[in-house]
């Protein structure tokens, strides 16, 4: 070990004698915590350094690159109430800080970015799923790193059709995420050629989810409201506030294979994922954190990495020199899904892989083959250019 | 073992040519199957470690050196009986390595811990630990045995870290995810590729050993999507006329001119190709498949495939050796 710090010493000389221009890189990550039930299953619990254990791991790769490069990388971690959420944005933007990584839901989101745009910051969005941010409501100042429900669902559709199971049964929660959620599988459907032959609601009526008993009132009430549908190929599940798609697998009144919210469910990464050399990955964050790596980690890690990139190439850690930088056709990044993610430039969402996760393997990963684009067969996946209806990066 | 060992035996009985020998490590299979160069024909299979990947021999060809990355050691075998010697510490997770030209130093990337570690081949002692940039993957060595390259697949760098010292001369800035780094026999030019960026860096290298970025290859291929064109292994003819280099999920190897740098032809190969070595006549070259779990055989004059040969489960690395 000694020997090492002594290598690392005469590492760090030489690059106070290399050209590289000295940058220190400060970032935030700013979590909103919201008020939320237990999720079905405790392994869904969310972790106290959820997204901020992304950021470590950031930093941590950041500063191993920029030791050689002259450039020092300190994320701030910050999580506040919904209330306090202003006050927090308020506190790190005058702490000098421009670069902001966002784990939000939507409004609370686009009064944060609004903001921050006032002081000229740029902010990621590491959390929240929602079209309107990449379409209508989209802003110049704000990139995606989270994927939307349309790429969610658009990599579910592509699966399905490349097993041919175009006959779909839609069943969607009843709160406002899985209305929205199940307008995506719609989409896609329409956009891949699938058949949605009906769909039904399950009500949210509230109560505990997860109690000694939630299993047997469960088994006694999906079956009977699943029984009786058209003829299907799968069940296309749209829960995204995680109450009964958990569920659906086993509990179906006839025998399908559920995809979507629950069976085979579309993620941005998970910790089983080893493919694309990300065993490197887990191992790294595994010891930093003593955790499994959760998708919201892996899009904080991802929007540092995205500043990464923009101070090592283009030697900037100005807000609009970043975003400059990760808009422009020299942007290209390795995220450890087989190639490289780049933005999307009319709505600044980052276009990457999609992994389709049972619980606990990669069982494929979309685009599929076969689905084709002129530009990049990552675009048959949410929203492409002539859909979106941005206009903040004209 | 024993089936094994007979094979082995009637083999040699079989074949009085004296034949050369590939030494292919399989990553998921954890074995090494050994072809015999001449015939084309597997001779056998062995146990060669937890996830074998990058696989080289000693320079006289009598040791087998494998990183074992899951075992956290480099495996060392007799080319000649498979017997396993006793093996080398190498640090955590060696993926990647290369040896001097003495055969005294082993210069192993440490892939979990940003380190390049420095083994004595002899004393089997760790010598030094040099700390590089994320996820260090390919190791070139000058021709003078001066210079060692790392790439650091994450930082994506080329580090150039000199053998006198241990410390770090040079970086150089390549394109995302560079997986492997070779110089030309007579030292003047060095090219790293990176696999998800899609291109080879070519450099021009000065006569004490600084790095000049003069070039890029990049491919192209009709039918192909560019994003499969991930460029992985590289290897030069001894006269630097030829570059081959292998794509990956494109399941080509690329010929290039080493002199215009252009891409001349694509070779198809099996299924995600990696690494390659030459045999030591340099006529052939193989390449490792590891999703059609083979190797090819490339003609290296006529510039084609001329065999495919059925290894183990997924092989990753290469190393030839003359009996």
């Amino acid at each position: 070990m000694k020997f090492a710090l002594t290598l690392l010493a005469s590492v760090l000389f030489f690059v106070g004698a290399s050209p590289a221009f000295a940058i220190d890189v400060r970032a935030a990550v700013l979590r909103v915590d919201y008020q939320t039930l237990l999720p079905l299953s405790r392994y869904d619990v969310r972790p106290d350094d959820l997204g901020f254990a992304g950021a470590a791991l950031a930093d941590q790769d950041n500063n191993t690159t920029g030791s050689f490069m002259g450039h020092n990388y300190e994320t701030v971690q910050v999580s506040t109430t919904p209330d306090d959420a202003d006050a927090a944005l308020d506190a790190i933007l005058a702490d000098g800080i421009r670069l902001i990584v966002v784990l939000a839901r939507a409004e609370d989101l686009l009064r944060l970015t609004d903001r921050a745009a006032e002081q000229g910051a740029l902010v990621f969005n590491a959390q929240a799923p929602d079209m309107a941010l990449r379409d209508t409501d989209c802003r110049a100042g704000l990139l995606h790193t989270s994927l939307s429900y349309g790429m969610k669902a658009d990599a579910v559709a592509q699966f399905a059709i490349w097993k041919k199971w175009t006959d779909w049964l839609l069943v969607h929660g009843s709160n406002p995420a899985d209305v929205a959620m199940a307008d995506a599988f719609r989409n896609a459907a329409n956009k891949f050629g699938a058949r949605i032959v009906e769909e039904r609601e399950f009500e949210d009526t509230g109560g505990s989810r997860r109690t000694d008993s939630g299993h047997v009132m469960v088994q006694k009430q999906l079956p009977v409201f699943m029984q009786g549908a058209k003829d299907h190929d799968a069940v296309i599940a749209a829960d995204a506030t995680n109450y009964f798609a958990g569920f659906l697998p086993y509990h179906l009144w006839t025998p399908r294979p559920v995809m979507g919210s629950g069976g085979l469910v579309p993620v941005n990464f998970h910790g089983a994922h080893e493919a694309y050399g990300a065993t490197q990955f887990q191992t790294r964050f595994d010891e930093l954190t003593r955790r499994y790596v959760r998708s919201e980690d892996f899009n904080v890690w991802l929007a540092l990495r995205v500043v990464g990139e923009a101070v090592t190439r283009a030697n900037t850690a100005d807000p609009m020199g970043v975003l400059d930088y990760a808009m422009s056709d020299a942007f290209e990044l390795a995220a450890f899904k087989g190639q490289k993610v780049t933005f999307r430039n009319w709505n600044g969402q980052i276009r990457q892989p999609v992994l389709l996760y049972d619980g606990m393997l990669t069982v494929s990963v979309s685009p599929q083959e076969g689905f084709l684009h002129q530009t990049s067969p990552l675009d048959t996946m949410g929203l492409d250019r002539p859909e979106s209806n941005c206009t903040a990066f004209n | 073992m024993r089936p094994f060992v007979l094979a082995t035996a009637l083999v040699a009985f079989a074949s009085p040519v004296f034949a050369g020998k590939a030494f292919v490590s399989n990553e998921r299979g954890n074995t090494i199957t050994v072809v015999n160069t001449e015939t084309w024909e597997v001779e056998t299979e062995f146990f060669g470690g937890n996830r074998p990947r990058g696989i080289t021999v000693s320079p006289d060809g009598t040791k087998l050196y494998v990183c074992a990355s899951d075992d956290n050691i480099v495996r060392v075998f007799d080319t000649t009986t498979y017997e396993e010697l006793p093996s080398l510490p190498s640090g955590p997770d060696p993926e990647l390595f290369i040896i001097e030209p003495s055969g005294e130093r082993l210069y192993i990337a440490n892939e979990d811990d940003n380190l390049v570690t420095v083994t004595n081949t002899n004393t089997r002692q760790v010598l030094a630990e040099v700390p590089v940039g994320v996820e260090p993957e390919g190791m070139g060595m000058s021709p003078d045995a001066k210079w060692v390259v790392n790439t650091s697949e994450t930082t994506n760098m080329a580090h150039f870290i000199s053998t006198e010292d241990y410390s770090i001369k040079h970086n150089v800035l390549v394109d995302q995810r560079p997986r492997y780094a070779q110089y030309t026999a007579d030292g003047t030019r060095l090219y790293v590729s990176s696999e998800i960026g899609g291109t080879v860096t070519v450099m021009d290298i000065a006569e004490d050993g600084a790095p000049t970025v003069v070039g890029k290859l990049t491919f192209e291929v009709p039918g192909v999507l560019p994003e499969w064109l991930q460029p992985v292994g590289v290897k030069v003819t001894s006269d630097g006329s030829r570059v081959f280099v292998a794509l990956g999920p494109a399941n080509r190897v690329a010929v290039v001119d080493g002199e215009t740098l252009e891409v001349l032809d694509y070779i198809l190969v099996g299924q995600r190709v990696w690494q390659l070595d030459f045999t030591a006549d340099e006529k052939y070259l193989i390449s490792t498949n590891g999703n059609s779990n083979d190797i090819t055989v490339i003609d290296v004059e006529k510039e084609e495939a001329i065999k495919s040969v059925q290894v183990g489960q997924q092989p990753w690395g290469v190393v030839t050796i003359k009996d």
